[in-house]
């Protein structure tokens, strides 16, 4: 395992190198100061903001939850978008490159290196993941005068998903090229946005069964369940009408979530890396 | 002697193509085998296999009496893959650096001082892999398979993107090498470097062994050449024949400027062995 840290810091080094921080850096500062921009102009507009009067919803928690709901989702892109960057072609994408062959021969271990692959990967995207979304929560915090009913807790949770599509961009290495690996996790992540809009969608035609078709592929794709825990964590003290509006996030509402999703999400996160590391140690190269 | 690699009956199917169909192949400590074969007789499915690149269908490889693949074998191995790539962003020193901590190396240095000297890479310790030229990155890439002093070599081509300056550099490393007892393993498509360094060779054809032994025993004896004062001839007979063909020159009246045995050079050897065939 002393292999480990040297996997891990060539990993940071290789991305500090290859610019892949340079380029998320300058994408967060651009949505920052668009978050930044969106919050002062609905707060100017708080007081025009025309609320039926049969519904009790108070118009400034609306506006800055919605927001805030947008913040993690967009937090949640930009961390699977540095997840996949950083391992889409830790194996096969290397291996086809001639980088991987010249590591793997050393008495590290396969398993050691994908693990410490991981390791190097989240270690990058779980901090930033964590600071993106708390500066997030701080600009609509002194922007609305706003403060979500969790913190920490939607953070970590997002952070969470950003593994999870860590390990599942980790597994698709094993066995496609950067190229379609990327493509793939992608599309996946854009199936697990699907399961969000589907239960918005069952939940406003009022049918069971795509509600339920929703709850399963919600929890197929634990990274979107995760994100729908957080979601709702963020009004999680708030009740009634208000609450229920406000559990719905940009691309669909927050529908399955407990302990069972993050217990679910680890158990996964797990099955993923038993899987990849399998697959990897009976991978020829 | 005792075997710095040991194969046998080593068998690696993928899918239906058979690329090793039962190799048997031995390198003892401190010996310097060449491997050669057309494009696709098996010679890097071989090489990968001994280094734990790859699995075998069938059969078993040794690294000085570990399981090949296994931790402890690798530990005793140096491999430079034919096609490899260190990060471009990343200096001579840096690589040698990474591989010293991969390989628990405790040369520190003073050991990348030496293998950057003994590929002739002392002046370029700082430049960065991506300002090397091709010929720079495969000297580092075998600077690289040295660190940690393994006990065998496994090369896979070292020499194919090399001037002529580049491979002497090489070829007067390996020799180096032999004398410090370390085994090489030498793939190569150059068939004079084989000769010039190998002390065995072994060809490879369509995944099974077609030919092996040192370079003197698949030499073939091509005849006599006599030079006398009436021009050069070629007779039949071996190097036993030698005095009785002087002999029998003087006695006709012919004066004898130089006697030189011929034998089938390396080429001859290969090609006969693998009857022309390429891929």
């Amino acid at each position: 395992m002393n292999a480990v840290p040297v996997i891990v810091g060539y990993v940071l080094r290789e991305a500090l190198r290859r610019r892949v921080f340079a380029v998320v850096l300058l994408l967060t500062a651009a949505f920052l100061v668009l978050f930044w921009i969106a919050n002062h102009y609905v707060h100017g507009e708080l007081g025009r903001l025309q609320v039926p009067s049969d519904v009790p919803v108070d118009a400034r928690t609306f506006a800055s939850a919605f927001l805030s709901g947008l913040a993690l989702f967009a937090t949640m892109f930009l961390g699977v978008v540095l997840a996949i960057f950083l391992t889409l072609g830790a194996v096969r994408g290397d291996a086809e490159r001639g980088l991987l062959q010249p590591l793997v021969v050393r008495p590290i271990g396969r398993s050691t290196f994908l693990f410490a692959r991981f390791l190097g990967a989240i270690s990058v995207t779980v901090p930033y993941v964590v600071a993106v979304d708390l500066i997030a929560v701080v600009i609509t915090g002194l922007t609305m005068h706003w403060w979500p009913d969790r913190i920490a807790t939607p953070a970590l949770e997002v952070a969470g998903a950003v593994a999870v599509v860590t390990a599942l961009s980790l597994l698709g290495s094993v066995f496609l090229s950067s190229t379609a690996n990327g493509i793939a996790i992608f599309m996946l992540f854009g199936a697990g946005l699907v399961a969000g809009l589907l239960g918005t969608i069952g939940h406003a035609i009022g049918s069971h069964a795509i509600k339920h078709a929703s709850t399963i592929a919600s929890y197929l794709t634990p990274f979107e369940a995760l994100y729908q825990d957080a979601l709702r964590q963020l009004t999680e003290s708030t009740s009634g009408l208000t609450g229920f509006l406000l559990q719905l996030g940009p691309f669909g509402g927050a529908y399955v979530h407990g302990w069972t999703v993050r217990v679910w999400a680890l158990a996964f996160l797990c099955l993923v890396g038993a899987a990849a590391l399998t697959a990897f140690r009976s991978r020829d190269l | 002697m005792s075997a710095a690699l040991a194969v046998r009956g080593l068998v690696k199917r993928y899918g239906s193509v058979t690329a090793l169909g039962g190799v048997d192949l031995h390198v003892a400590e401190g010996e310097l085998v060449g491997l050669l074969g057309p494009n696709g007789a098996g010679k890097s499915t071989l090489v990968k296999i001994a280094c734990g690149l790859v699995r075998a269908s069938a059969g078993d490889a040794e690294v000085c009496g570990n399981r090949a693949g296994s931790a402890e074998a690798r530990r005793q191995i140096g491999y430079l893959a034919e096609l490899f790539r260190f990060p471009g962003w990343m200096n001579a020193d840096e690589v040698l650096s990474l591989h010293q901590r991969l390989a628990s190396s405790g040369g520190g240095e003073s050991e990348r001082t030496e293998l950057l000297e003994l590929v002739a890479l002392r002046e370029a310790r700082d430049r960065r892999v991506e300002e090397m030229s091709k010929g720079m990155q495969q000297r580092l890439g075998v600077a690289q398979a040295l660190v940690g002093s393994p006990r065998l070599l496994l090369l896979d081509e070292p020499t194919s993107a090399l001037d002529p300056v580049g491979r002497r550099t090489v070829r007067r490393m390996l020799e180096q090498l032999r004398e410090r007892g370390v085994s090489v393993l030498l793939n190569s498509h150059l068939l004079s470097e084989i000769e010039l360094v190998c002390d065995r060779v072994v060809i490879l054809l369509g995944g099974k062994v077609v030919s092996a032994g040192t370079p003197a025993e698949l030499a073939r004896p091509r005849g006599i050449e006599v030079e006398t004062n009436g021009g050069r001839r070629v007779v039949d007979g071996t190097r036993d024949d030698v005095p009785r063909i002087v002999s029998e020159a003087v006695q006709s009246g012919e004066q004898v400027y130089g006697v030189r045995v011929l034998t089938s050079t390396l080429e001859e050897v290969y090609l006969e062995a693998v009857g022309g065939e390429t891929s």
